[in-house]
C-alpha cells in the first residue's frame, strides 16, 4: 500500500515551502527597458528632451519634452508604445509626459514572470536531482506564489539559495573605472553620471587599500544571460574554482562585434548588478568567457551552483520565502505510527461493537466497511492524492460516515420488523426509504467537502480529498454492497423470515 | 437482540425553551471566556512566526534551553515541553517580517550552543504574517460557503426554514466549540478549522437524518399536531442518533488519545463537536422549526393551516413515486 498511495511530506518528511515572486522586479525591468527604446526612438527623430526616468514601477516619465514637437511625441507613443497609456502631462517643469504601462498589460507581464520563474525554478530542482518534486502556482490571482514541496529535503539552506539566485548574467561595456567609491565615479563626469550609464559594484578589491572598486559601465548589456548556451564549474588562471561559460551563435555573433569593435577597453562580466571581474579586451572573443570568484575566488560549492543556475536560466524576479515547513523523516514516522494504531483502534471497537449489537448484520457492516476502506485507499491510488495527517483522520471519519449508515438501516429494519412486517419486506422498505436520507446526507457532507476542497489550502485539502472520495464510496458500499449481501441470505434461505440482526 | 433504546417517549419540543436556554448560556460563556482573553489563541499558521519540533537524546533541560533562546536573539520564545517524550516544541514569534527561515536559524543556531549534537530537528515550521492573514481569510471563506451550500441544498430539499434552522444549529456548534477552545485555552489552528467543517458535515447529517423523519411521518400522518410529529420523529430516529454518534464518537476518541500531538487540537475539536452537534440537532433545530410555525400560525392562520401539506409537496417531489397528495 505504502507504494501504491503516495504519502504526503508530513508522513514522510520533506520541506514544503511558499514563496512569492517579486513582480514588481519585473515591471521595473519592462519600464527600463521602455525607457531605453524611448530614448533611442527620439533620438532618431531628433527630438529634444531634458530627463527620462522611471518614476514608479509601471510609469515613466518624459520631462521637458520640445513643445514644438509635442504631435510628434504623441504620435511616436500611439505607434511604437501601444502598451503604454499617457496619463498625464502635468508636471514641475512644462512638456513632462507622464506613460503608465496598462494594467491588463502589468497583469499579463506579472503572470508571465510567475511562470518563468516556476519554469526557472523547475529547471534548476531538476538538475539537483530530488525526487516528486511539486512545483506549482499557489494562492489567488493576483498574489504571485509559487508552492514547491520538496519530498527527503530536510536541510532545505542550498536548495533554497540556488532557487532564489537571480542569477542575472550581463556582460557591460566599461566607460571608466575603477574607482574607490560611488561618488568618486560621479565626480569623474561632473557630478552627475549620464543616463546611458550606470555605477556598479565590483567584488574585487583594490589590493593596495583592501577597499571596493567601483565601474562605471554602458547601462545597456552588450550580452545577457539568455545568451547563454551552457556553463560549467572551472578553474581561473590562478586555478581558483570558476565558472566559464559558452554563448550561442547569436550571442557569439554579437560578443564578436562587441569585442572586436572595443579592442583595449575593459568588459565587465556582471552577475546580479555585481561586477565579478572586468578583463580588458585583448582579442576578438566570439563564443565563451569565464566569471572568477574576486580575489578570494568562489567555494568549490559555490562553483557548481552557479554554473547550475546558469544553465538553467535567470529569474525574471526576485524571490521572497513566505512560509517553510520542514519535516525531519522521524516525526514523519512518528505520525504514520500514530495514525495508524488511531486507526486501528477506530475500526476494531467498531467492528466490535457492531458484531455484538448487530449479530450477523455486523458481518454485513464489517464487509461494507472495510470494502469502504478499499476503494477508498484504491482511489487515492489512482488520483494520485498524497495522504497526509489530516488525510488520515479523513480516512477515520470516513470509518464514522460508514458506520452511520449501516446504523441508519438497521435501526429502520428493527423497526419495521416491530412493526410486524416479514424479513423481506423490511429490508426492501427500509433500504428504500433510508435511500433518500442517505443520499441527502451525503450530498449535503459532498457540498461542504467541496467547498472545503476548492477553497481550503494544504491540510484542509489534504482532509477534503479523503472525504470526497470517502462519501462516494460508502453511498456504494452501504447501499449497494450491503442490501445485496442481505438478498443473498435471505434468497438463500428456506424459510426468510427471521432475520439476524 | 440487544436493544438499547425502544418506545422512546420524551417530550423533546416540550423543553425547547430549557434547551434553548442551554444553548444561550454556553454561547454567552464563550463568549464572555473571548472578550476577557481579548480574541482567539492562533497558531503558528494562523498568525505567523516560526514552531520548531526538537528532539533530544536525554530528557532535555528545559530551564537551559529558555536560557540559550534568551541570550541568543529568541527572549520572544516558548519552549514548551511534550510529556512522556524527549521531545521541545519551541513557539517564536520573532523575526516574522524577514526571510521565512530566519526564525528556524536563529532557534537552532540558539541550541547548537548548548546542545550541539544532542537533538535532532524534528520538524519547523515558518510563516510569515501574510500567509497568516491568508489562511485565516480563506478558512472564514470556505467555513461561509460551505454553509450557503448547505443552506440551499436543504431549503431545495425540503423548505427553507428547515435549511435556516439546520445551518443555525450549525453555526451554534461552531460557536459553541469555538467558545470551549477559548475556554480551555486551546490552540486555533488549520487542523482545527478542518476539524470544525467536519463538525458541519456531521451536524448537518444528524439534522438531515430528524428531518427526513418529519418529512416521513408529515406526509403518513396529517392529522396530527407539528409538534408531536417532531416529538416522535426525533424519538424513532434516537437509537440511530445516539449509536451513530456514540460510534463515531469512539474514533475520534481514539484520535484524540492516540493521534499524537499534531491533531490533538484537531480531536479534540471533534470530541467536543460531536456531543454538541447531537445536542443541536435534536434540541436546536427541530424546536427552531416549530417555533418559526407557530409564530407563522398565529399571525397569519390561513396559511399556517396548510404549512405541512406544503412539507408534503416538496415530498412528493423529491419521491417521485408518491402520488400528489391532496390538501388536507
Amino acid at each position: 500500500m505504502k507504494e501504491r498511495v503516495h504519502l504526503g511530506l508530513d508522513l514522510k518528511g520533506g520541506t514544503h515551502l511558499v514563496l512569492q515572486v517579486v513582480t514588481d522586479d519585473a515591471i521595473r525591468a519592462e519600464t527600463d527597458q521602455a525607457i531605453d527604446s524611448t530614448r533611442q526612438e527620439l533620438q532618431k527623430q531628433n527630438i529634444i528632451f531634458r530627463q527620462l526616468t522611471r518614476t514608479q514601477s509601471n510609469t515613466l516619465q518624459a520631462v521637458g519634452v520640445d513643445p514644438n514637437k509635442d504631435a510628434d511625441f504623441r504620435r511616436i507613443l500611439n505607434e511604437r508604445f501601444t502598451e503604454w497609456d499617457l496619463v498625464s502631462t502635468a508636471g514641475e517643469v512644462p512638456n513632462t509626459y507622464t506613460i503608465r504601462l496598462k494594467p491588463p498589460q502589468e497583469q499579463a507581464y506579472r503572470q508571465q514572470s510567475v511562470d518563468q520563474a516556476i519554469n526557472t525554478i523547475r529547471n534548476r530542482i531538476d538538475q539537483l536531482g530530488v525526487g516528486e518534486v511539486v512545483i506549482q502556482k499557489h494562492g489567488g490571482p493576483g498574489e504571485d506564489e509559487i508552492l514547491v514541496q520538496l519530498p527527503g529535503v530536510d536541510d532545505p539552506a542550498r536548495v533554497k539559495n540556488i532557487m532564489q539566485s537571480t542569477a542575472q548574467l550581463e556582460l557591460k561595456l566599461v566607460d571608466s573605472g575603477p574607482y574607490p567609491s560611488q561618488a568618486a565615479a560621479a565626480q569623474n563626469y561632473g557630478g552627475f553620471v549620464p543616463s546611458n550609464l550606470e555605477v556598479l559594484p565590483s567584488v574585487e578589491r583594490d589590493v593596495a587599500s583592501a577597499e571596493g572598486t567601483y565601474y562605471a559601465v554602458q547601462q545597456v548589456a552588450s550580452i545577457t544571460g539568455r545568451d547563454l548556451k551552457g556553463a560549467y564549474p572551472s578553474r581561473d588562471e590562478n586555478g581558483r574554482p570558476a565558472v566559464s561559460f559558452n554563448l550561442n551563435a547569436d550571442g557569439a555573433q554579437r560578443m564578436g562585434r562587441v569585442t572586436g569593435e572595443n579592442m583595449g577597453k575593459m568588459l565587465a562580466i556582471v552577475l546580479d548588478k555585481r561586477i565579478q571581474s572586468a578583463p580588458r579586451i585583448n582579442g576578438r572573443i566570439t563564443d565563451s568567457g569565464i566569471i572568477t570568484g574576486g580575489a578570494s575566488g568562489f567555494a568549490p560549492q559555490a562553483a557548481q551552483d552557479l554554473a547550475l543556475v546558469l544553465r538553467s536560466g535567470a529569474l525574471p524576479a526576485s524571490i521572497k520565502y513566505l512560509d517553510e515547513e520542514v519535516v525531519g523523516p522521524t516525526l514523519g514516522a512518528d505520525s504514520i505510527r500514530a495514525g495508524l494504531i488511531a486507526a486501528v483502534v477506530a475500526l476494531l471497537s467498531v467492528v466490535v461493537f457492531m458484531l455484538v449489537y448487530y449479530k450477523l448484520s455486523g458481518v454485513n457492516a464489517t464487509i461494507a466497511m472495510v470494502l469502504n476502506l478499499i476503494i477508498l485507499f484504491g482511489a487515492m491510488a489512482y488520483f494520485g492524492a498524497a495522504l497526509t495527517l489530516p488525510g488520515i483522520a479523513g480516512v477515520i471519519l470516513t470509518i464514522g460516515v460508514g458506520i452511520d449508515s449501516n446504523v441508519l438501516i438497521f435501526e429502520r429494519i428493527r423497526e419495521e420488523l416491530r412493526a410486524g412486517k416479514t424479513a423481506v419486506s423490511a429490508v426492501v422498505t427500509s433500504f428504500g426509504r433510508v435511500f433518500i436520507t442517505l443520499v441527502d446526507t451525503h450530498l449535503a457532507a459532498l457540498i461542504s467537502a467541496t467547498f472545503l476542497f476548492l477553497f481550503g489550502t494544504g491540510p484542509v485539502k489534504g482532509f477534503a480529498v479523503t472525504l470526497v472520495i470517502g462519501l462516494v464510496s460508502n453511498m456504494f458500499t452501504a447501499v449497494f454492497v450491503s442490501r445485496t449481501l442481505f438478498e443473498w441470505v435471505l434468497n438463500r434461505r428456506q424459510r426468510p423470515e427471521t432475520i439476524s440482526i | 437482540m440487544i436493544e438499547l433504546f425502544r418506545d422512546i417517549k420524551v417530550d423533546w419540543l416540550g423543553k425547547r425553551k430549557l434547551f434553548l436556554a442551554i444553548s444561550g448560556g454556553l454561547m454567552l460563556l464563550g463568549l464572555i471566556s473571548l472578550v476577557i482573553k481579548g480574541g482567539f489563541k492562533y497558531g503558528v499558521d494562523f498568525k505567523g512566526g516560526t514552531i520548531v519540533q526538537v528532539r533530544f537524546k536525554q530528557k532535555p533541560d528545559v530551564e537551559k534551553i529558555r536560557q540559550l533562546l534568551r541570550e541568543n536573539g529568541a527572549a520572544d520564545s516558548q519552549p514548551q515541553e511534550i510529556a512522556g517524550r524527549n521531545d521541545v516544541i519551541i513557539e517564536f514569534q520573532g523575526a516574522k517580517e524577514e526571510d521565512a527561515s530566519a526564525g528556524r536559524s536563529i532557534i537552532i543556531s540558539a541550541l547548537n550552543k548548548g546542545f550541539q549534537g544532542q537533538f535532532e530537528v524534528l520538524s519547523a515550521t515558518s510563516i510569515g504574517p501574510k500567509v497568516g492573514d491568508d489562511l485565516k481569510r480563506q478558512a472564514v471563506f470556505a467555513t461561509l460557503y460551505a454553509l450557503g451550500g448547505i443552506l440551499v441544498y436543504i431549503a431545495f430539499r425540503f423548505e427553507w426554514i428547515y435549511g435556516a434552522a439546520a445551518v443555525f444549529a450549525v453555526f451554534h456548534d461552531t460557536l459553541v466549540t469555538l467558545g470551549l477552545f477559548s475556554i480551555f485555552n486551546r490552540e486555533i489552528n488549520l487542523t482545527v478549522i478542518a476539524a470544525l467543517l467536519t463538525l458541519v458535515g456531521y451536524s448537518v447529517n444528524d439534522t438531515i437524518v430528524v428531518f427526513d423523519r418529519v418529512r416521513e411521518n408529515l406526509k403518513i400522518r396529517r392529522r396530527d399536531e407539528l409538534e408531536t410529529i417532531m416529538n416522535d420523529s426525533i424519538n424513532q430516529t434516537l437509537s440511530r442518533t445516539i449509536l451513530t454518534s456514540g460510534l463515531t464518537f469512539l474514533t475520534v476518541l481514539a484520535l484524540f488519545v492516540f493521534g499524537g500531538e499534531i491533531i490533538n487540537h484537531f480531536a479534540f475539536a471533534m470530541v467536543v463537536g460531536i456531543i454538541v452537534g447531537t445536542y443541536s440537532s435534536i434540541a436546536i433545530a427541530a424546536p427552531l422549526v416549530l417555533v418559526y410555525t407557530n409564530i407563522r400560525g398565529r399571525a397569519v392562520p390561513q396559511v399556517a393551516v396548510p404549512t405541512r401539506p406544503a412539507v408534503a409537496k416538496t415530498v412528493a417531489k423529491t419521491v417521485a413515486k408518491t402520488p400528489k397528495p391532496k390538501r388536507a
